[in-house]
């Protein structure tokens, strides 16, 4: 027995070697700062009153002590993107509002399936008011906690159904991203004007590659809107599209990049939550532009620009109108306006000179109106600009396009009066889908 | 001068098998293995994140049981990985490594799917639900039917053959959602949301209990058939030697094909269970990797249906505490899988000194 116990204590030795060998970061959340934030919770929950007192000048002074929000996410913030994105958020309005960590409670690697009913569920059970989930899947499922718990408010991003449930606690969000496209894909165009005046390509040979998840509206909508703006200021741009069928795989995006680089694309963008692309561009020498974070540190020669969407605004409202006892809206849509919207940093040392300027310029326009972009008479189907086009706007689950969306000469995509959750899916004329 | 005698010198260590350990010491092996995995845990967690081990595994035993709703999702997790262990598990006592449970728990999903899908609420409820078990099991079996037939006919290697239908089960699911939901999203949502026309009915005012209960009497029915029956003798001997089994005239052939038509019926009916008893819908995901984790509690119960309440109800325990504990402190999950790691490590590698005697170098030999 004696002998036994020896060779089992040296078992454990050995593997206590190993396990000190391992990488501290690893272990440790995203870029959140844990141990601080333990610290700060062991220290005192009381509400930091200085933060406070600056919220108070933007809204009416509302007591946070009985907020919990409990946030799902499909993936780890750690390796996703697109998770990151909503994570970041979470601990920036967490800061701002001086809520104490049992405050906002975190779930990652939560499947599209009954898993995120019983998560749900159990934030509820935990005295969440709140629940956010960040993936279109999860909105069945959400609907199915929303019905059992009406006294929480469940906000779900990306979703469509809102609108058709008739459940005053079950919340779809989303934003104008399409408008942050649009300024990313001005970007893109100028760059493109560079290559061709540099002599690089010809101006026949302007053609831009963009690795999507889904043939889904949410993408199609996404990419129009890039390559509206490109081709505003390179009219020349055509576009290639290429889908991974995932929204998170690292070796398909990278090989979607590659294989769009070797079809004679000259620029890359994605929409997909890795890292796959920016680093095949960067391997490549390929200029990138990027969605949801800075890509900067992955391609310092090649990265761009991101536009993103800033869900900071979203959780405010949301928890500024918990706190006052009110309602807020059932489908909400961020833009440009409410902060939601946003591009990260230039990279100077990338992009065209005076790229920062024509920037400004077109920000200024869409925010004044001045300028659409799905504004008809700049693309065509089959050669024709539409006049009227239905979509499948009230998703009822039948698939069948009801609404005409066509308004004032221009697709109004996320429109208030529509829905916020995107629904432009035309194949415009100068995009074509890789193989086809 | 030198020594030139040719003793054979003994190495330090050398390892015996030893015979059969009576229950009693094995259990405290297992137990020790246990309780020195959670040590090691706690140093690791405390030397990472300077957290209290005992907080951190007070927050693990609140990841199952902490409240009712959380039992209830403890015993369905439990169930569904019990179930498809009871599927691969006929086909091991055979010797035939079915390694494509992931693959037939999903076809049978996808076929439950396919047939809610289409009939909607046009049909009453129990006979929407019997269609939907028939074509699982349905599925199931040709899932596994067919590695089986090319195994019994032509010799291939079940190990791969089942291993690879496993992705193509995958890709069927994603071609079929592609199919189904024109928008492109890749998410079918969940069927029969308003009507729940079709969905498993709540037993013990539970919606998993119906799972629960299907899936205990299927453990007790499997014991006794692979314990007691003639069928489950037969597998034995298949498992043990081909040639005795046919030497005292067992069909080889027929007895393979039927039991992992057997195994493949079962994985049908998880995939069924998973799908009108839980999910309500179909994706990729719907195993979630259990027809893997599966393999494990299969063989950390040495095959035995009643043994193997305990290992999944144990790899169940550990998947739901690490994700309480990765909520509870911010920590990425990668600590909780670090944990999982070293006690599934530590439960696997006692298995060892059950079964091997270690023997080191006697002294009174090397004085002589």
């Amino acid at each position: 027995m004696k002998k036994l116990l020896a060779a089992l204590l040296a078992v454990i030795m050995v593997l206590s070697l190993t396990a000190c060998g391992g990488n501290n970061d690893t272990t440790k959340a995203p870029e959140a700062d844990t141990t601080k934030a333990a610290e700060d919770t062991t220290k005192a929950p009381e509400p930091d009153t200085t933060k406070a007192a600056e919220v108070t000048t933007e809204a009416p002074a509302a007591d946070y002590s009985k907020i919990k929000i409990g946030f799902i996410f499909l993936h780890d913030p750690a390796s996703s993107t697109y998770d990151n994105n909503f994570y970041q958020a979470a601990l920036e309005v967490q800061k701002e509002l001086g809520l104490s960590d049992d405050q906002v409670i975190f779930e990652w690697n939560v499947p599209e399936g009954p898993a995120c009913y019983e998560t749900a569920a159990d934030m509820a059970d935990k005295g969440c008011n709140i629940v956010v989930a960040d993936s279109f899947g999860h909105e069945s499922y959400i609907i199915q906690a929303a019905q059992e718990f009406p006294d929480v408010q469940f906000c779900h991003a990306t979703g469509t159904k809102s609108r058709t449930q008739n459940l005053p606690n079950f919340h779809n969000a989303f934003a104008s991203i399409y408008e942050g496209r649009f300024l990313a894909g001005v970007v893109a165009g100028l760059k493109l004007n560079e290559m061709i005046e540099s002599g690089k390509i010809k101006a026949e040979e302007a053609k831009i590659g963009y690795i999507g998840a889904f043939p889904y509206a949410e993408v199609v909508s996404g990419y129009t809107s890039f390559f509206l703006g490109a081709r505003s200021v390179c009219p020349t741009a055509f576009m290639e599209v290429t889908y991974t069928n995932s929204w998170f795989n690292i070796a398909l995006e990278k090989e979607g990049a590659l294989t769009l680089i070797n079809d004679g694309c000259v620029l890359i963008s994605q929409h997909a939550d890795s890292e796959g692309a920016p680093k095949a561009c960067e391997e490549n020498g390929v200029p990138n532009v990027a969605y949801n974070v800075s890509t900067i540190n992955l391609g310092p020669t090649t990265a761009l620009i991101s536009s993103k969407i800033n869900w900071a605004p979203y959780y405010k409202l949301a928890i500024n109108a918990v706190a006052n006892g009110e309602s807020f809206d059932t489908d909400w849509c961020g833009t440009i306006a409410t902060g939601s919207v946003e591009l990260t940093e230039l990279n100077e040392a990338a992009a065209a000179p005076g790229t920062a300027e024509k920037l400004a310029e077109v920000k200024a326009q869409i925010e004044a109106g001045t300028l659409k972009v799905f504004d008809t008479s700049t693309w065509t189907l089959n050669g024709e600009h539409l006049t009227e086009y239905l979509a499948d706007v009230i998703d009822n689950g039948d698939y069948v396009p009801e609404t005409n969306v066509i308004v004032d000469g221009a697709f109004v995509e996320s429109g208030e009066q529509f829905r916020s959750a995107p629904y432009f899916d035309i194949m415009i004329d100068g995009i074509t889908e890789y193989g086809k | 001068m030198q020594k030139t005698d040719k003793t054979v010198r003994e190495p330090l260590v050398h390892i015996t098998k030893r015979p059969d350990m009576p229950l009693f010491p094995a259990l405290l092996i297992r137990l020790c293995a246990i309780l020195l995995a959670l040590i090691i845990c706690a140093l690791i967690i405390f030397w990472l994140t300077g957290l209290n081990p005992l907080a951190v595994y007070k927050a693990m035993f609140e990841g199952s049981f902490s409240s009712t709703r959380k039992i209830w999702n403890f015993l369905q997790n439990t169930a569904m990985l019990l179930c498809i262990a009871l599927a691969v598990t006929p086909a091991f006592r055979m010797r035939f490594w079915n390694l494509g449970a992931e693959g037939q728990v999903l076809v049978g999903g996808l076929a439950s799917a396919a047939v809610m899908f289409y009939v909607r609420d046009s049909w009453p409820s129990w006979l929407l639900i019997l269609v939907m078990l028939i074509s699982a099991l349905a599925a199931g079996i040709v899932w596994a039917g067919v590695p089986a037939l090319f195994k019994a006919n032509f010799g291939t290697n079940e190990t791969l053959f089942t291993l690879m239908m496993n992705y193509v089960a995958i890709q069927l699911v994603t071609f079929f959602i592609a199919v189904w939901v024109p928008t492109g999203s890749g998410v079918l949502g969940v069927l029969n949301q308003q009507s729940q026309n079709g969905w498993l009915p709540a037993v013990f005012n539970q919606r998993y209990g119906l799972n629960v209960l299907i899936v205990g009497i299927l453990t007790v029915v499997m014991f006794i058939y692979l314990r007691y029956s003639k069928h489950g003798y037969e597998i034995s001997v298949v498992g043990e030697s081909e040639n005795t089994a046919r030497y005292i005239g067992v069909n080889v052939k027929g007895v393979i094909i039927r039991t992992v038509v057997l195994s493949g019926a079962v994985a049908g009916l998880a995939g069924f269970l998973l799908m009108a008893g839980a999910a309500h819908t179909v994706t990729a995901e719907l195993a979630g990797g259990n027809g893997f984790t599966a393999v494990l509690v299969s063989w950390l119960a040495k095959f035995n249906p009643l043994t193997m309440i305990l290992t999944s109800m144990l790899i169940v325990f550990l998947q739901k505490g690490s994700g309480e504990i990765a909520q509870a402190f911010r920590l990425s999950s990668n600590i909780s899988e670090i944990m999982t790691g070293i006690i599934l490590f530590f439960i696997i590698g006692c298995e060892f000194f059950i079964r091997y005697r270690i023997n080191f170098r006697k002294k009174a030999e090397e004085e002589k």
